[in-house]
């Protein structure tokens, strides 16, 4: 029996391209002609445009063109008679600014540096209006998303009511993706109506959607390529004004144009997760059953858009609790549009909620881990369904064996190591396990190698790797001889690689696509070979890329070539049935954490983190190790270094690059043991495999703040945990 | 971008010249803070003077002085056998700046002439008296938690970032400077300035005159010594607050310390009251406590920076417990 694929700690297919920097990036592209591009941004957050001198700038030297608002060609579907302002920013459609940093003009230039010096020429007047860009200033202006519903199971404030309860605000700053790689576009209009962009994207088939609404253009003639993305972390979930921007600029020069943002555009122009007020009230009996848990979640959002994400879904349905009431509202602030950032909203949900459950603990004078135990819900509580596959008390057991739970003291400040004072914490992640709808292709070559393609995405976790295994398992090729395309319009459709669906939609297509092509051999096979003849294609064995039946045996490579095919394609679209109506699907995490908090100083030194992921089988254990490292230092980030700081004067961030927003580092990031359950889910898919992504830093903030209230006996509520808020 | 000449003078008196005919001219070496600027519009030089090929690297001992080029390294001076054996302090706080990256690049002279990282001094849109004089300050009544508590005027409350520079300061090295007038020794702690009404200057250097090195004295702070640094993440953060402390202890006696900060002060900020509180005492936490409150009497907070008073405070005593092993 051949070794199977999945499971193994197999390298990136694409590792030696990424370290080579053979890899082609976006901005990598140069199609013949290219010019370069620069933005002129706001420099107030509310108010008009009242002119525009590109006088000087033209003059410079290389320029070809300044277009704004009074050059720029239409965007035929812009909704310019739909009053709904909630439509989004039309970009260069008229002289509104509703945030600083917006882009008001773009310049084309025939170098980067004469594009950027000519954008500091452009003189833009304004007619300055009052703005808003602080959440706690602005909480009376929470309102209701139509669609997100107030929810209620059982009685609404229960908490209240409990022998024991608690009621805290935590709050969460504005944080910034900041991959490493800068957000843009390069725009190639190959005819007035063909358009061909290389994007930084999550999603190619979305890009080219929105570019087909918005230009009314055949799909055929919209061509998206983006095959490396370094780094997204949700910001290139969904297209960007600016980047409408630079195909409009290249549209209107008749040359291909490319724009590459800088650092500081980073932090107004492509998302961001959103401040959020949260209050929890909890409750529960003296011996610790939940009685009541009610979250309310204000988080901000744009002047234009109403961007939402599943803050208080998580009180829902993680504990066994008869009694939760959720509300979630939302404020328009003078800033961009937030989007989806790792986690998203669970992330910002579930340190409040996690962060709760621990004070309750507390109250109770229990250890939190057992509270979590004694609450565990063993079927969904929101849903009412059985779970598809859950091990997180399996998952419980192995962190806390892993990190020494049993040293953690019940009451607070108790342990110091070296002049330190030292806590144990943890939390607990969930999020939706998912499983979309993709079409993959398969290529059997008469060489005996296979090409799958489809237009997935990968911005780091391996997924072609991921794939490559699930396809040599699916068909018994070896790993060398198969290849996984993604990233290109012209492959058959995937969705988005967001909300840590990827393996489970892509890679199911991918299983399916194998077992057509098999079908597809056997018919060729049953049709034209002796030994098979008296066969059903059903009935044939495969076994590592060959038909067996008895003692016959033929080559996948030596049927093609036996039947002077060069090549045999064939296509499957695989998606969920209703299996999702009758299970809950989630996949889990536990966070376990040891911290160090110096007494005098208050800077907090993370020791030790142990995470354990419960999501099912674990395709490739190298790449699933890496994803939930990743998620740890975002976690990191997030419980103690990352906060976009704005002047509120002026609506402007003041800390927007690498040195003062601080994304930890490596001596932040302390060892870390990632585990996991590794158990195949029996309903999700057929690889049994879970998502991963989100739940690597759901909680993750909470086990900190947790650890961090171990050690010194103060809560900090509002993150991050800098060094002042301990002294 | 904007246009500018690049020069890289063979000798120290045509990089002197070269800076004095031209009112916009800079020196360049590592470029780790100019280029930045250069970057945001912050500074636009018409001329660079690239004097990375003057001899000026020299670590060398010399009658018990110490002499660091204005070219060596930060990198170069942390690992060096004599500063480590001599001055461990100084390699400290050396360690403590910036990353490795950083300090590969930057050169002891570039790392005195860095400028503040106040934000809105590299944001052009915004007023600052330090970038544009009379425009105005944008921290006070801002976002000034990173912000000074000693020594700021109305003008400016920016902090200088060093932390080689808070060192220095304690050790009382001398900068030796060569200029159109010739040579001059300025003692540390009167080379960077307080902002005043004059926050566009951040130091007594003339025109077209040029750090060639530094000099310190032997002194007995050898072993007794520890730079702390408190900051928002483990590396690559600048300092919220940082202490240099060097004590000299003999029978249980305080026979000399020296005691600076950094993140607090438009310069590094020597603190001589508490030096004073703390000369001929025993080493106690108690007589550290008593240093710390004379050290931060004339502490002046903003509105976010408050938290740096009670922070100072117990980072002194930290430092001071750290050098003094207790």
């Amino acid at each position: 029996m051949k070794k199977q694929a999945v499971g193994q700690s197999m390298d990136r297919v694409d590792g030696r391209l990424k370290v080579t920097g053979a890899a082609r990036y976006f901005a990598d592209h140069q199609p013949e002609g290219m010019l370069y591009a620069a933005l002129v941004c706001s420099t107030i957050s509310s108010g008009r445009i009242t002119a525009i001198d590109a006088a000087k700038a033209l003059r410079a030297p290389g320029v070809a063109d300044v277009v704004s608002h009074l050059n720029a060609p239409p965007v035929p579907g812009y909704q310019v008679e739909n009053p709904n302002p909630k439509q989004g920013l039309k970009i260069f459609h008229d002289d509104r600014i509703y945030s600083n940093g917006q882009p008001v003009a773009i310049v084309v230039a025939n170098t980067l540096e004469r594009a950027v010096y000519a954008a500091s020429l452009v003189k833009v007047s304004y007619a300055k209006e009052a703005h808003e860009t602080d959440l706690a200033a602005s909480m009376n202006k929470a309102f209701q998303v139509a669609k997100i519903k107030d929810y209620l199971r059982g009685e609404a404030d229960a908490w209240k009511k409990a022998p024991v309860n608690m009621e805290a605000e935590y709050n969460i700053p504005i944080e910034v993706h900041n991959p490493m790689e800068l957000a843009g576009m390069i725009a190639h209009w190959e005819a007035p109506d063909k358009l061909t962009v290389y994007a930084k994207t999550q999603g190619v088939k979305s890009v080219q959607q929105t570019l087909k609404t918005l230009f009314q253009l055949p799909e055929d003639h919209i061509t998206v390529h983006s095959q490396f993305v370094g780094g997204a972390f949700g910001m290139a979930l969904r297209i960007w004004p600016m980047e409408i921007a630079t195909i409009l600029a290249a549209k209107k020069a008749g040359k291909p144009v490319k724009l590459v943002i800088n650092r500081k555009e980073m932090f107004t122009l492509v998302g961001y997760r959103p401040a959020a007020t949260q209050r929890i009230g909890i409750g529960a009996t003296a011996d610790g059953k939940l009685t009541g848990i009610t979250h309310s979640a204000v988080a901000n959002t744009s002047p234009y858009e109403d961007f939402t994400e599943a803050i208080v879904n998580m009180s829902r349905m993680m504990y066994a609790c008869p009694n939760v009431n959720t509300r979630y509202q939302l404020v328009p602030l003078n800033l961009s549009t937030p989007v989806w950032m790792r986690g998203p909203g669970e992330a910002t949900g579930a340190f409040a909620l996690e962060s709760a459950i621990d004070e309750l603990a507390h109250k109770l004078n229990m250890d939190p881990l057992q509270l979590r135990i004694l609450n565990h819900a063993d079927t969904d509580p929101d849903k009412n369904l059985p779970y598809s596959s859950k091990y997180l008390k399996e998952a419980y057991d192995m962190g806390a064996a892993k990190i020494g739970w049993q040293q953690r003291r019940q009451t607070p400040r108790q342990l110091e190591e070296d002049g330190w004072l030292a806590g144990y914490g943890m939390s607990s992640g969930v999020f939706s396990a998912s499983r979309g709808k993709a079409t993959a292709s398969a290529t059997l070559r008469s060489d005996g190698s296979l090409i799958i393609r489809s237009a997935a995405a990968d911005i780091g976790p391996g997924t072609a790797t991921a794939m490559v295994q699930i396809a040599a398992d699916a068909t018994g090729i070896d790993v060398k001889k198969i290849k996984f395309l993604l990233g290109e319009s012209e492959y058959p459709e995937a969705p988005r690689q967001g909300g840590s669906s990827t393996v489970s939609t892509v890679g199911s297509a991918v299983n399916d696509v194998c077992r057509t092509l098999q079908q597809k051999l056997g018919e060729l096979a049953t049709a034209n070979i002796p030994a098979f003849k008296a066969l059903k294609p059903a009935d044939i064995q495969h076994e590592a890329g060959a038909l067996v039946s008895g003692t016959s045996r033929l080559d996948y490579a030596a049927l093609l070539q036996q039947q002077q095919l060069p090549e045999l394609v064939v296509a499957a679209t695989s998606q969920a049935g209703d299996e999702r109506k009758q299970y809950a699907m989630y996949s889990f995490s536990v966070h376990f954490a040891k911290v160090h908090v110096h007494p005098a100083t208050g800077v907090v030194r993370i020791k030790h983190i142990v995470s354990v992921a419960d999501s099912g089988t674990v395709v490739n254990t190298k790449t699933a190790r890496s994803q939930m490292i990743g998620g740890v230092v975002g976690g990191i980030g997030m419980a103690l270094t990352e906060e976009a700081l704005i002047d509120q004067r002026f609506g402007r961030y003041v800390n927007n690059n690498y040195a003062d927003y601080h994304v930890p580092v490596n001596a932040d990031t302390p060892p870390t043991d990632v585990l996991f359950i590794n158990k195949k889910d029996p309903v999700i898919n057929p690889m049994g495999a879970k998502g991963m992504g989100e739940i690597a830093l759901i909680g993750f903030a909470a086990a900190i703040s947790n650890a961090v209230f171990n050690a010194t006996g103060k809560r900090v509520r509002d993150l991050p945990i800098t060094p002042d808020k301990l002294i | 971008m904007n246009q500018f000449s690049y020069v890289r003078p063979a000798s120290q008196q045509a990089a002197i010249d070269a800076l004095t005919r031209d009112s916009s001219a800079r020196f360049i070496a590592g470029g780790t803070n100019l280029l930045d600027l250069m970057k945001n519009g912050v500074l636009a030089p018409e001329k660079l003077v690239d004097i990375n090929r003057l001899p000026l690297k020299n670590i060398v001992l010399n009658n018990n002085i110490l002499h660091i080029g204005a070219l060596a390294l930060n990198s170069e001076v942390a690992a060096h056998p004599l500063v480590k054996t001599h001055h461990p302090l100084l390699s400290q706080a050396l360690l403590a700046g910036a990353s490795q990256q950083l300090r590969n690049m930057a050169t002891t002279g570039g790392n005195m002439m860095q400028r503040t990282r106040c934000s809105y001094f590299y944001d052009i849109t915004m007023p600052c008296n330090k970038r544009t004089p009379g425009s105005g300050c944008s921290a006070i009544g801002g976002m000034n938690r990173m912000h000074a508590i000693f020594g700021d005027s109305e003008q400016c409350i920016a902090v200088h970032p060093s932390d080689m520079c808070v060192a220095l300061v304690a050790l009382d090295a001398t900068v030796l400077v060569a200029g159109p007038k010739g040579n001059r020794r300025i003692p540390f702690g009167d080379f960077h300035r307080l902002p005043g009404t004059t926050p566009d200057k951040d130091n007594n250097l003339g025109k077209g005159e040029l750090i060639t090195g530094i000099d310190i004295p032997a002194s007995p702070f050898t072993r007794n010594v520890y730079y702390l640094k408190v900051r928002d993440r483990a590396s690559y953060a600048f300092a919220l607050v940082s202490v240099a402390a060097a004590l000299d202890i003999s029978n249980n006696t305080i026979r000399g310390v020296r005691l600076a900060m950094g993140g607090v002060a438009h310069k590094p900020w020597r603190l001589h009251e508490a030096e004073k509180a703390l000369t001929g005492k025993a080493p106690t936490t108690e007589n550290f406590r008593i240093a710390a409150t004379v050290a931060t009497q004339s502490a002046h907070p903003y509105t976010h920076n408050a938290f740096k008073v009670p922070m100072a405070q117990n980072s002194i005593v930290t430092a001071l417990q750290k050098a003094a092993a207790v």
